[in-house]
C-alpha cells in the first residue's frame, strides 16, 4: 500500500479523489442552505396579507414544462459523464453541450416566469409569497447558472488540445454531481410552490 | 498583466512580502492566521477594557450608550469570529497535516483564500467603527430591532455583508479540512487511531459546513429586509421576528461547539503528554464529541425559553440541553482519569490544560442550569449569563488555546516560551478571570440586566462590578506579559528538539521546526501514540533518504485575486451595485484562472 501510494501520488485513504470528496461534502451543506429557504418558504406559506396569492397567478403547464426540460439535463449529464469515462469525447462534448443548452432554456423559462409575475404585481416586497418565492426560486436559479458557467468552462476546456487531460472523467463526473443536485432540489421546490395546493 | 505578475513569481524577484501573500504552505498560512486572529484578540480585548470601565461605578461617563451598544456587539462578533474560531483555524492549519502525516492540506490554495476571505472580512466588519458606525444590535440582531426603522445607519448592513464573508471564509476552511482528514492519512492512519485534536477538529469542520449555510439564508434575508423592502422579520407586514432567532440559533448553538471542540481537542493532547500516560478511555471521549456535534443542532431553542414557545418545546428543549451535559460530563472523566496515577510535570501548558476543566466545569454547570426554562426565566438576558458564557468561552476556549500555545510553541518555532513569564500569564489570567467573572452571577441573580450601559447607586450592584473591573485589568496584564514573552522568545536561539515533551503523536517525529515538505519519510502508524509505540517496541525512525523527491504546489497569488473579488462584491453591497458586478467578474476571472493554473 506504501509503495503504491509512493508510485500514483494521488493514493487518498478512501480510494475517493480528494475533488469529489468536496463535492460532496459541499452538497451536504447545500442541503442545509436550500433547506432554510424552502423551511422559510413553508413557514410563509398562506401567510401573505395582501395578493397577488400563488393560486392565482402560478402556471403549472409551463412550469411543467421548465421542470422537464430541467429533468433531461440530467439525462444529458449522465451521458455525458459515460462519453468522459468511456474515451468518447464527441459523445461527451456533444451532452455537455445539449445539457448547457437545456440548462439555459430552463433560465429562460425562470426569467419570463419572474417578468410575467412582475406585471402581475408580484414583487419581493409586495407579500410574503413574492419574498420566499423569489429568494428561494432565485437562489436555485443562481445555483443553475453557476452550473451552465461550469459546464462551459468544462466544454471549453475540453475543446483544447490536450483536452482535460487524464483526469477527464473526474472533472465530469464531479460537475455531474452538482448539476443532479440542482435538479434534485428543483423537485422539491417544484413539488412545494406548484403541486401542493395551498 | 500576466507577464508582470509572472515576472513577480520568478524566484529572484520574489520578496519576502511576495512570498507571505502567495503562500500556499499550510504551516505559513497558519502564522497567518494565528498573528491576525491574536491581534484580533487584542483589539476585542480593548473593547472589553473599555466596556468594564464604563461600568466600574454607577452612572459611568467613559462611554455613551450609542458607543456602548457597538462595542459590547463588536466585542462578541470579534471574539467569536475574529479571534477564536481563526485561532482555531492557526492550529488546524499547523496540525493537521502534521499529526496525520501528509504533506499538505487536500486543497492549499482553497486554505491560501480562506485566510484572504477571513482577512477581508474581519476588515470589513471593523472599518465600520470608521464608516458611520459598527453593528449595534448585539451579535444575534434580534428582529424588528435590526429593521431600517429602528436601525437607519448601515451599521446592520456591515453586520450582514462582513458576517456572510466570514462564513464563506470558515466554509472553504471546514471543507479543506473535513476532506484532508477523512482522505489524506498515512498508511496506517485508521480512524479510530487519530489524536483525539484531529476528531474534535472533523466535529467542526462538520458543525461548520452544516450550520453556516443556515445563517447564511438568514443573513441574506435581514439583508433584504433592510434593502429590498422585503418583511421576513418585519411583523407588521406579515414577517416573524421569532423566525429569525430561530434560524439564528439553529446556526448560533453549534457555533458554541465550534469555539470550545477544539479547546478540549488541545486539551485532550496536553494532558496525556504531561501526565505521560495514554489519554483514558479514547473511544469514549471520540463518541462523546460526536455525540456533542449531533446534540448541538438540537438544543438552539433554549436561547428562546423566555419568547412563549408553548409547553411541549420547552420540555423537548429543556431535555436535550441536559441530555448534552452527558457527553461533556464523560469528557471531563476522561481527562481526570487520564491524570489519576499520571506522572504530572507542571507546565505552563499543564496548569492551562488543568485549570480549563474546573473553569469549564462551572460554565457547564450553570449552563445546564440554564436548560430549566424555570431557571431560565429568571437569569435570561441578566448578567448571570454573562458569567455562564465567558466561563465557558474564556475558562474554556481561551485557556485551551493557552494551552495549545505553550504546548506546540517548541515544534512551531524550536523554542521554549518562557515557564516563569508563562506562570505569571496563567495566574494572572485565572485569577483576573474568576475575579471578573464569578461575580457577574451575583450581579445576574441581584437582578442586573445585560447590555445597560450604566446604572444608578443604591440597587446594590456597586462592590461587585467595581471587582470584576478590576479582574479585567489583571486579565490584561497577564496578555500584556504573554507578549513580552513572545517578543523575548522569538529573539532567542532554537533549542528545543524534535520532541521536547516526548510526545507521542505524529507531529512530534519531524524537526521543529518542520520542513517546508513536513516529513522526509511518511511514517507508517502501528497504533495510537505511534511514537511511544515505536519506543516502546524498539522501532527506529526511517533513515532519511539520500534524495528527496517530493513534490510541493508552488506558490499562487491567484487567492488573492479572487479575495480581492469577494472583497469588492463586499464592498457594493454597501455602497452601489455595480462594485459588486466588478467584484463578480473579478471573481469569475479568479476561478478561471485557478483552474488552469499548473499546480504539477
Amino acid at each position: 500500500m506504501a509503495a503504491a501510494a509512493h508510485e500514483s501520488g494521488h493514493h487518498t485513504s478512501l480510494g475517493v479523489d480528494n475533488r469529489k470528496l468536496l463535492m460532496w461534502i459541499f452538497l451536504a451543506s447545500e442541503c442545509l442552505f436550500f433547506g432554510t429557504l424552502i423551511s422559510t418558504y413553508l413557514v410563509f406559506k398562506g401567510q401573505s396579507l395582501v395578493g397577488p396569492f400563488p393560486g392565482e397567478i402560478l402556471d403549472i403547464p409551463l412550469t411543467s414544462a421548465s421542470t422537464f426540460v430541467l429533468l433531461m439535463s440530467s439525462l444529458t449529464m449522465v451521458l455525458a459523464v459515460y462519453g468522459a469515462q468511456h474515451g468518447r469525447l464527441g459523445l461527451m462534448r456533444g451532452m455537455l453541450l445539449a445539457t448547457i443548452l437545456l440548462g439555459l432554456t430552463f433560465l429562460g423559462f425562470q426569467v419570463y416566469e419572474f417578468r410575467h409575475f412582475g406585471h402581475l404585481g408580484l414583487n419581493l416586497g409586495t407579500n410574503q409569497f413574492g419574498a420566499t418565492f423569489y429568494l428561494m426560486t432565485g437562489f436555485h436559479g443562481t445555483h443553475v447558472g453557476v452550473g451552465v458557467l461550469y459546464l462551459i468552462s468544462l466544454l471549453i476546456g475540453s475543446m483544447r488540445r490536450s483536452g482535460l487531460g487524464k483526469e477527464r472523467a473526474l472533472w465530469v463526473d464531479t460537475a455531474g454531481l452538482y448539476w443532479h443536485f440542482v435538479d434534485v432540489v428543483w423537485i422539491v421546490i417544484f413539488t412545494i410552490v406548484y403541486l401542493i395546493p395551498e | 498583466m500576466a507577464t508582470a505578475v509572472g515576472s513577480l513569481s520568478q524566484p529572484e524577484d520574489r520578496s519576502k512580502i511576495w512570498e507571505w501573500m502567495t503562500t500556499v504552505d499550510h504551516k505559513k498560512i497558519a502564522a497567518l492566521y494565528g498573528v491576525t486572529g491574536f491581534t484580533f484578540f487584542l483589539f476585542a480585548g480593548i473593547q472589553a477594557l473599555l466596556i468594564r470601565t464604563q461600568l466600574a461605578v454607577p452612572n459611568g461617563t467613559v462611554l455613551d450608550a450609542d458607543l456602548y451598544n457597538q462595542l459590547f456587539t463588536t466585542h462578541a462578533l470579534t471574539m467569536i469570529f475574529l479571534a477564536i474560531m481563526p485561532l482555531g483555524a492557526s492550529f488546524f492549519n499547523y496540525f493537521i497535516p502534521l499529526q496525520i502525516g501528509a504533506r499538505d492540506v487536500a486543497f492549499p490554495r482553497l486554505n491560501a483564500l480562506g485566510y484572504w476571505t477571513f482577512l477581508v472580512g474581519g476588515v470589513m466588519l471593523t472599518s465600520s467603527f470608521f464608516l458611520g458606525g459598527a453593528p449595534d444590535g448585539g451579535w444575534f440582531a434580534y428582529a424588528p430591532l435590526t429593521s431600517t426603522e429602528y436601525a437607519p445607519g448601515k451599521n446592520l448592513d456591515f453586520y450582514t455583508v462582513s458576517l456572510l464573508i466570514l462564513g464563506i471564509s470558515s466554509l472553504m476552511g471546514a471543507l479543506n479540512f473535513a476532506v484532508t482528514i477523512i482522505n489524506m492519512r498515512a498508511p496506517g492512519m485508521l480512524m479510530m487511531r487519530l489524536p483525539v485534536y484531529m476528531w474534535m477538529t472533523l466535529v467542526v469542520a462538520f458543525l461548520l459546513i452544516l450550520s453556516l449555510p443556515i445563517i447564511t439564508v438568514a443573513l441574506i434575508q435581514l439583508y433584504f429586509d433592510r434593502n429590498f423592502s422585503t418583511h421576513f422579520f418585519s411583523p407588521e407586514a406579515g414577517g416573524d421576528p421569532i423566525l429569525w432567532q430561530h434560524i439564528f440559533w439553529l446556526f448560533g448553538h453549534p457555533e458554541v461547539y465550534v469555539l470550545i471542540l477544539p479547546s478540549m481537542g488541545i486539551v485532550s493532547e496536553v494532558l496525556p503528554v504531561m501526565s505521560r500516560k495514554p489519554l483514558f478511555g479514547y473511544s469514549a471521549i471520540v463518541f462523546a464529541g460526536a455525540a456533542i456535534g449531533v446534540l448541538g443542532f438540537a438544543v438552539w431553542a433554549h436561547h428562546m425559553f423566555t419568547t412563549g414557545l408553548g409547553t411541549v418545546p420547552l420540555i423537548v428543549f429543556s431535555a436535550s440541553t441536559m441530555a448534552i451535559g452527558v457527553p461533556t460530563g464523560i469528557k471531563i472523566f476522561n481527562w481526570l482519569g487520564t491524570m489519576w496515577g499520571g506522572n504530572i510535570r507542571f507546565t505552563t501548558a499543564t496548569y492551562f490544560a488543568v485549570s480549563f476543566i474546573a473553569l469549564f466545569t462551572i460554565g457547564g454547570i450553570s449552563g445546564v442550569m440554564h436548560a430549566s426554562p424555570a431557571v431560565d426565566g429568571q437569569h435570561q438576558d441578566s448578567y448571570f449569563v454573562v458569567a455562564h458564557l465567558h466561563y465557558v468561552l474564556f475558562g474554556g476556549a481561551i485557556m485551551g488555546i493557552f494551552a495549545g500555545i505553550f504546548y506546540w510553541f517548541p515544534k512551531m518555532t524550536g523554542r521554549f516560551l518562557d515557564e516563569r513569564m508563562g506562570k505569571f500569564t496563567f495566574w494572572a489570567l485565572f485569577v483576573g478571570q474568576n475575579l471578573t467573572f464569578f461575580p457577574m452571577h451575583f450581579l445576574g441573580l441581584a437582578g442586573m440586566p445585560r447590555r445597560i450601559y450604566t446604572y444608578d447607586e443604591g440597587l446594590g450592584w456597586e462592590t461587585w462590578n467595581l471587582v470584576a473591573t478590576g479582574g479585567s485589568y489583571i486579565i490584561a496584564l497577564g496578555v500584556l506579559v504573554f507578549l513580552i514573552n513572545f517578543f523575548k522568545t522569538m529573539r532567542q536561539a532554537p533549542t528545543a528538539g524534535d520532541n521536547p515533551w516526548d510526545g507521542g503523536t505524529l507531529e512530534w517525529a519531524t524537526s521543529s521546526p518542520p520542513p517546508e515538505h513536513n516529513f522526509d519519510v511518511v511514517p507508517e502508524v502501528r497504533d495510537r501514540d505511534p511514537l511511544w509505540y515505536n519506543r516502546d517496541h524498539g522501532i527506529a525512525a526511517a533513515p532519511k533518504p539520500e534524495h528527496l523527491h517530493i513534490h510541493l504546489p508552488p506558490p499562487s497569488y491567484i487567492p488573492l485575486v479572487v479575495a480581492m473579488g469577494v472583497a469588492l462584491l463586499g464592498i457594493g453591497a454597501l455602497s452601489h451595485i455595480g462594485v459588486s458586478v466588478l467584484g463578480v467578474a473579478v471573481i469569475v476571472y479568479g476561478v478561471w484562472a485557478w483552474a488552469l493554473e499548473p499546480t504539477e
